[in-house]
């Protein structure tokens, strides 16, 4: 008896293991509003993707005769628009607009936030102070309204939208990756890593920045909703994407005009906006109380 | 208290001097000539080479970006916002013309939000799981998904076209016709409103969650205490100061709205001037309003952390 098996002791004593990934999915599927959520989301990038499997019609095909057809009628599922436009065609291609001007304005803005927020955090200082400063004064403006001056000066446009969006969202960002960084840099792995002569650059990619990661994820999976809610603004107000190109905002607005007799034409695009929205914030929800718990409350 | 406000104030003044650096960077840095800002582009079309050159001359714009910057902030310090390429008129008519419009839906939307959000987000976080409490939490999550134009065009359909209950665009003064003032508001500040409602539910909610967990409200309960001694006087007390340190975000998102539900509604106040700036391209009225509006948010701010640093010896000394 006296030779133990050591395999099973190194088994005992090792921590028990849990699935990360079968916690995650149990944790993130868990509640129902989520699930939706990621339906929503699931539906809405492929929608984006292939437009054309989806789409009954041309977008961008007038039809003259069919103008301001209620829903229903002659095959078009959701009616059509004041030249004859398929609504549900112009929606469906409307979400790939979406879904383009989100995933670019997106990248840029977390790309340059969390850039400027993690120099900040990790240097700490006077570096510190200028970079928040700066922040803190183009958090003044609504977000909105800084993307709205940006698209007007650059004129309209796929490309001008997506760099405005993602000039005006990044200050959020680098706000929170400043706090961050600054508390990850305190970490004795960081200590270690500079005893061992490792430079600045190589602390803060390899070791800070990872760390950082999970809350900027759950983030930026939130502001995926608030990106698009952009650009569909700035397409209402007539500085966004440019006719005859889909984009949700520009169409309620065009539909506003007939809202007396064609109340859908106005309606549903916005509908489909909130709908995209709700979804994104959910699953940043889900993905935030399955990544780590703890940051329930606090974003 | 005196040091922490000169304290605050002076990096109010360091932030709003960034903040005329951002306002006059973007429209300057950005691609086209900055002389559209003080010409349109059909008068620099109808002008020949040397005229341009003589106006960009007296305009200062070709001296170095550095000594134009200085006397633009020196000119807004005098309240000189410049002149409107449009319609040549001082900026500043404008301004004054359009900026009580807005702070007086704004300042109703402010006040409605405080009265509908905290109350919910209370009730929604004693009652948890409750259906008050789902129903408040729907409600957070829908009100920030929103789109603000298209729930304005949602209610105007509704209210206004379908039940014709309320007028469904204008402004009119309160000190004109206060009834009429009164129905043309409510839509439009209810819209402004939910953006800010949504907010306040969802943060008094999570902050009275947690704050109903601390050892001093289950010593307040084990004394038997009231409940609505309990809930208000040591519990929302403390909940509420999360919520009130983003009361500077509620302006933000009130401004944020404003250019569209002033849109929709067809309400002349600034979030209309903006965009009418913004689609003529009227440069120096986009500069003001946003400098404008910059201002007041920071001013707000300001008063917040006063308040606080007066409420709440933590954050004074802190």
């Amino acid at each position: 008896m006296s030779k133990v098996d050591t395999r099973h002791t190194e088994f005992l004593e090792s921590p028990v293991r849990v699935n990360e990934f079968k916690r995650f999915a149990k944790v993130f599927f868990g509640r129902p509003v989520v699930i939706f959520g990621a339906t929503v989301v699931v539906i809405f990038l492929l929608m984006g993707i292939f437009p054309g499997l989806f789409a009954p019609h041309n977008p961008l095909e007038d039809d003259l005769p069919n103008r301001l057809l209620q829903p229903g009628q002659m095959g078009h599922i959701l009616g059509t628009d004041a030249i004859g436009r398929d609504l549900l065609s112009r929606l469906i291609f409307g979400s790939r607009t979406a879904l383009m001007v989100g995933v670019v304005a997106l990248s840029m803005s977390a790309t340059i936030g969390t850039m400027l927020g993690l120099t900040a955090g990790y240097f700490g200082g006077i570096t510190q102070t200028v970079i928040m400063r700066v922040v803190d004064a183009v958090m003044c403006f609504p977000a909105i309204l800084l993307a709205l001056t940006i698209a007007a000066a650059l004129g309209a446009g796929l490309t001008n939208v997506m760099i405005a969006i993602g000039i005006g969202m990044m200050a959020p960002y680098a706000r929170i990756m400043c706090g961050q960084a600054s508390s990850a840099r305190e970490n004795d792995y960081v200590l270690a890593e500079r005893s061992l002569g490792a430079s600045n650059m190589r602390i803060m990619f390899r070791h800070v920045l990872p760390n950082c990661l999970p809350p900027m994820i759950v983030v930026m999976t939130m502001n995926m909703g608030i990106t698009i809610l952009a650009e569909a603004g700035l397409s209402f107000i007539g500085v966004g994407i440019t006719p005859p190109t889909p984009a949700w905002g520009s169409m309620v607005y065009e539909g506003y005009n007939y809202l007396r007799s064609q109340p859908f034409l106005s309606l549903v695009p916005g509908f489909a906006i909130m709908l995209v929205v709700f979804a994104f914030n959910m699953v940043g929800d889900g993905l935030r109380d399955a990544l780590d718990p703890r940051l329930r409350g606090v974003i | 208290m005196g040091t922490y406000i000169v304290k605050r104030i002076l990096s109010m003044l360091v932030v709003l001097l960034i903040v005329t650096a951002i306002v006059f960077i973007l429209v300057r840095l950005l691609p086209g000539d900055p002389i559209l800002i003080y010409l349109t582009q059909q008068d620099v079309e109808s002008l020949s080479i040397e005229q341009v050159a003589k106006v960009r001359h007296e305009l200062g714009l070709d001296k170095p970006i550095a000594v134009q910057y200085v006397r633009w902030v020196g000119a807004l310090a005098r309240g000189d916002f410049g002149i409107s390429v449009i319609r040549q008129t001082p900026v500043m008519l404008d301004i004054k013309q359009r900026l009580p419009i807005t702070l007086h839906l704004g300042s109703m939307a402010f006040l409605v939000s405080i009265m509908i959000g905290i109350p919910a987000g209370v009730i929604a976080a004693v009652r948890r799981g409750g259906w008050l409490d789902q129903l408040v939490t729907t409600i957070g999550n829908l009100g920030v998904t929103i789109p603000s134009f298209w729930l304005a065009i949602f209610l105007i359909y509704i209210f206004g076209l379908r039940l014709g209950w309320l007028p469904i665009f204008g402004y009119t003064s309160p000190f004109k016709d206060f009834w009429l003032s009164a129905s043309q508001a409510i839509l439009p500040v209810f819209c402004l409103a939910i953006p800010p409602i949504a907010m306040d539910m969802r943060l008094t909610r999570s902050s009275m969650l947690e704050v109903m967990r601390q050892d001093y409200v289950r010593t307040a309960w084990s004394k038997g205490m009231p409940e609505a001694r309990v809930i208000i006087r040591h519990g929302l007390k403390n909940a509420l100061i999360p919520v009130i340190t983003m009361k500077g975000m509620s302006i933000i998102m009130i401004f944020g709205g404003s250019v569209f539900i002033e849109t929709v509604f067809s309400i002349p106040g600034m979030g209309r001037l903006l965009v009418e700036a913004v689609r003529s391209l009227d440069y120096g009225v986009v500069q003001a309003v946003m400098f404008v509006m910059a201002i007041i948010v920071s001013v707000v701010n300001l008063l917040i952390d006063i308040s606080w640093g007066w409420l709440d010896p933590r954050i004074r000394y802190g």
